[in-house]
């Protein structure tokens, strides 16, 4: 059956080196978050798509109540799931820092669960967009076509990413948090609050997500259960580029959206997903630090 | 010491004489486990669908319906002496393995009379199985995958159309617009989900393709629970099929449609495979978006006109308390609607809840078509187990609301044929 699929013409697979860079921009967004918490204290955030699902609720609220545009709300998401980062630090992961491995994949998967049904039992399972947001249609440069949701996305995330790669690299602040992710023990010594730094560390994950989320809002549609579409190839992304490796996320992100893409068009759509973990695979089992290894 | 023995044994047989009719009546509620998604990506299908069905036992409990139902009239099921119905619903989370042992709790914990659900062809086929080997009635009022009803069971029941039904309306059409509209439609194009609803329904689309004389451009699977949709949208482009078919569920329909208009690929015809496409929220959604999309459907809330029964059930099913914000009563739970009718209609007539009694009544089913709100020729099961009084019709999307479109004698509006492009839907 496979043998009828049509010839893939060059415009094509233009357009979708085109998609798969863009998808890519904002799978790394996603999993920026996720990279610098488990560099920062090795915990896997396994409730880091309910974070992305709750940063496009609190988009899409912002637009249903107060019609506020997902531009214009975006500065607005990131300060509420910062926020909810240090609440999650402060209340949960606190307490589990000296727990067992398996406590602590529990202990975030729980909050996975129990985000998501909250959510369910608050907002229903209904979907939804976010409708007429100030971005929306597309540009078609000779035959190409560039969502312009999709070009403010990944602009956008690429944006954080510059941000984020400064802060981390060139501030005190973020200089601190290095050294706590290095050794947490010397850095309290050199007079570092690393419980501080831990908080900030979850803060900043978490607004990350909340961009990324914002920026999907503009044209995804939002569920209850969105984060766990995404959250997947976060995981994938984050192993990829290196646990802990902010700039080796960017890099995965886009390997992760053009293979995604590609894989699908050039052998099949049925087997974009087994390109992608195809790569995944092999990494881990050849070069389990990940592509770019660790900060 | 004898005397004693006869006086014992008499006392027994006295006690046994009056405790077996005892045993013999009707026993006072009729437990029926109902098995829905209740969680996850569809949840709201199966909520609306649990509200159907907890509006025929509502009418049957409390009776005084005026209604041409099969049941209604009196308070409680008549044929045993008013017994009530009583639901223990479950959530299955659109997992076949989660069916499968809820099932089997049902069953064996809760000793339910008999199965209905489950919305996924998946876990149907699971959770069916489970009833097959308890010799307990399973009946399924909504999954459309056809090889549920050609496993020969004999406890399964389905009172729905499934996709060769739907697929043959698809197929009778594009013959008869091509007649019609003097055109001819060459190519077509199939992409489906890839669980059990999406596979079956693209086989039997790939069977119909040959026997219709078209040819099969192209043939994607995809999962539903993707975050892009890229490169199938991109693959249809390079082959742009006369006709495109696609089976999704509802957050794939979403990108789907989302996807399209960003690449620009305008089908000339899109006929879809319901479920995601008939979600109540894919019109409100998806606005001028899902203009011009084809589906086909069992129902349609704008049969009213042909159907007069369908306004009060509808009006019933908008004050349920559980159904906030009055939505209509939409495809999926109008034909869970009817399955539970036609399940409550058959333990009516078995007077009794044991199973082999049950099983006889269900294939003995004879609901005339005035006595449904589906446009069918009524309920009567196949040896199958197949309720072969279905039809299917298609709508179109046409300024912002589902049309009958076919077939042409039920159709409340013509078909608009090209679809159009994303260019003038502005």
């Amino acid at each position: 059956m496979r043998g009828r699929l049509p010839a893939v013409t060059v415009e094509v697979l233009l357009q979708g080196v085109v998609s798969g860079l863009m998808m890519g921009f904002v799978y790394a967004l996603i999993a920026a978050g996720l990279s610098l918490i488990f560099g920062l204290m090795e915990i896997v955030n396994f409730a880091h798509g309910e974070f992305l699902m709750l940063a496009m609720f609190a988009t899409f609220w912002a637009w249903a109540l107060w019609r506020l545009d997902p531009l214009v709300s975006l500065p607005l998401t990131a300060g509420v799931l910062f926020l909810l980062g240090i609440a999650t630090y402060h209340g949960l992961i606190r307490w589990i820092l000296a727990a067992p491995m398996l406590a602590q994949i529990f202990a975030t998967f729980g909050l996975a669960i129990f985000l998501r049904s909250l959510a369910q039992a608050l907002w229903g399972v209904d979907f939804h967009l976010v409708k007429d947001p100030w971005v929306q249609g597309r540009v078609s440069l000779g035959g190409l076509f560039i969502g312009l949701p999709q070009l403010v996305a990944s602009v956008g995330a690429l944006v954080a990413f510059v941000f984020l790669n400064w802060f981390i690299g060139r501030t005190e602040t973020g200089l601190a948090l290095q050294a706590t992710a290095q050794d947490r023990q010397a850095a309290s010594l050199m007079g570092i609050d690393t419980d501080r730094m831990f908080a900030l560390g979850w803060g900043i994950g978490s607004a990350c997500v909340g961009v990324a989320g914002a920026l999907l809002a503009i044209f995804f549609y939002i569920f209850p259960d969105v984060g766990s579409t995404f959250a997947l190839m976060a995981y994938v992304t984050v192993a990829l580029g290196g646990f802990g490796n902010v700039p080796g996320t960017l890099a995965a992100g886009v390997v992760v959206g053009l293979v995604e893409v590609l894989g699908g068009l050039l052998i099949a759509p049925a087997l974009k997903y087994v390109a992608v973990f195809l790569i995944y695979l092999v990494v881990v089992l050849w070069r389990p630090q990940g592509l770019f290894g660790r900060f | 010491m004898i005397y004693r023995v006869i006086a014992l044994l008499s006392l027994a047989s006295v006690l046994a004489l009056t405790s077996q009719p005892a045993l013999a009546q009707a026993p006072k509620e009729v437990v029926i486990g109902v098995l829905y998604p209740l969680s996850g990506p569809v949840a709201q299908v199966g909520i609306d669908s649990v509200n159907a069905v907890k509006l025929v036992t509502e009418m049957i409990n409390s009776g005084g319906s005026s209604l041409n139902l099969p049941l209604g009239k009196t308070a409680g099921l008549p044929g045993l002496g008013g017994a009530k119905i009583r639901l223990v619903i479950v959530d299955h989370q659109g997992k076949p393995d989660v069916g499968q042992s809820e099932a089997e709790r049902l069953i064996t914990q809760e000793k339910v009379h008999a199965l209905f659900g489950a919305y996924f062809s998946s876990v149907t086929a699971t959770a069916s199985q489970v009833a097959e080997r308890y010799g307990v009635p399973f009946l399924n009022a909504e999954s459309s995958s056809p090889g549920l009803t050609d496993r020969g069971f004999k406890w399964f029941f389905r009172t729905s159309p499934h996709d060769g039904h739907f697929s043959v309306a698809m197929f009778d059409f594009m013959k008869d617009l091509e007649k019609r509209r003097n055109l001819k439609i060459k190519t077509l194009g199939i992409m489906h989900e890839d669980t059990l609803f999406g596979v079956d329904s693209a086989k039997v689309q790939e069977e119909l393709a040959k026997k219709y004389g078209y040819d099969v451009a192209v043939k994607m699977a995809y999962r539903a629970k993707t975050t892009n949709l890229e490169a199938e949208v991109g693959k249809l482009k390079a082959s742009n099929p006369d006709v495109f078919l696609p089976t999704s569920y509802t957050s794939d329909a979403f990108l789907f449609v989302k996807t399209a208009k960003n690449l620009d690929y305008n089908p000339k015809l899109l006929i879809a495979q319901n479920a995601g496409w008939t979600d109540p929220t894919f019109l409100t959604e998806m606005g001028k978006d899902a203009e011009g999309h084809i589906t086909r459907a069992p129902f349609s809330i704008d049969l009213a006109n042909k159907k007069p029964m369908i306004k009060p059930v509808n009006e019933l099913f908008k004050k349920l308390k559980d159904n906030p914000g009055g939505r209509d009563i939409s495809d999926v739970p109008a034909r869970a609607f009817t399955g539970f009718m036609t399940l409550a209609d058959a333990i009516n007539r078995a007077k009794s809840v044991t199973p082999e009694e049950v099983r006889k009544a269900l294939a003995a089913t004879n609901i005339p078509a005035e006595q449904l709100i589906m446009p069918w020729g009524g309920v009567k099961f196949d040896e199958k187990g197949q309720n072969t009084g279905v039809r299917a019709i298609l709508l179109q999307v046409q300024k912002g609301a589902y049309a009958t479109i076919y077939p042409f004698e039920l159709a409340a509006a013509d078909v608009v044929y090209p679809m159009p492009a994303w260019k003038d839907r502005k």
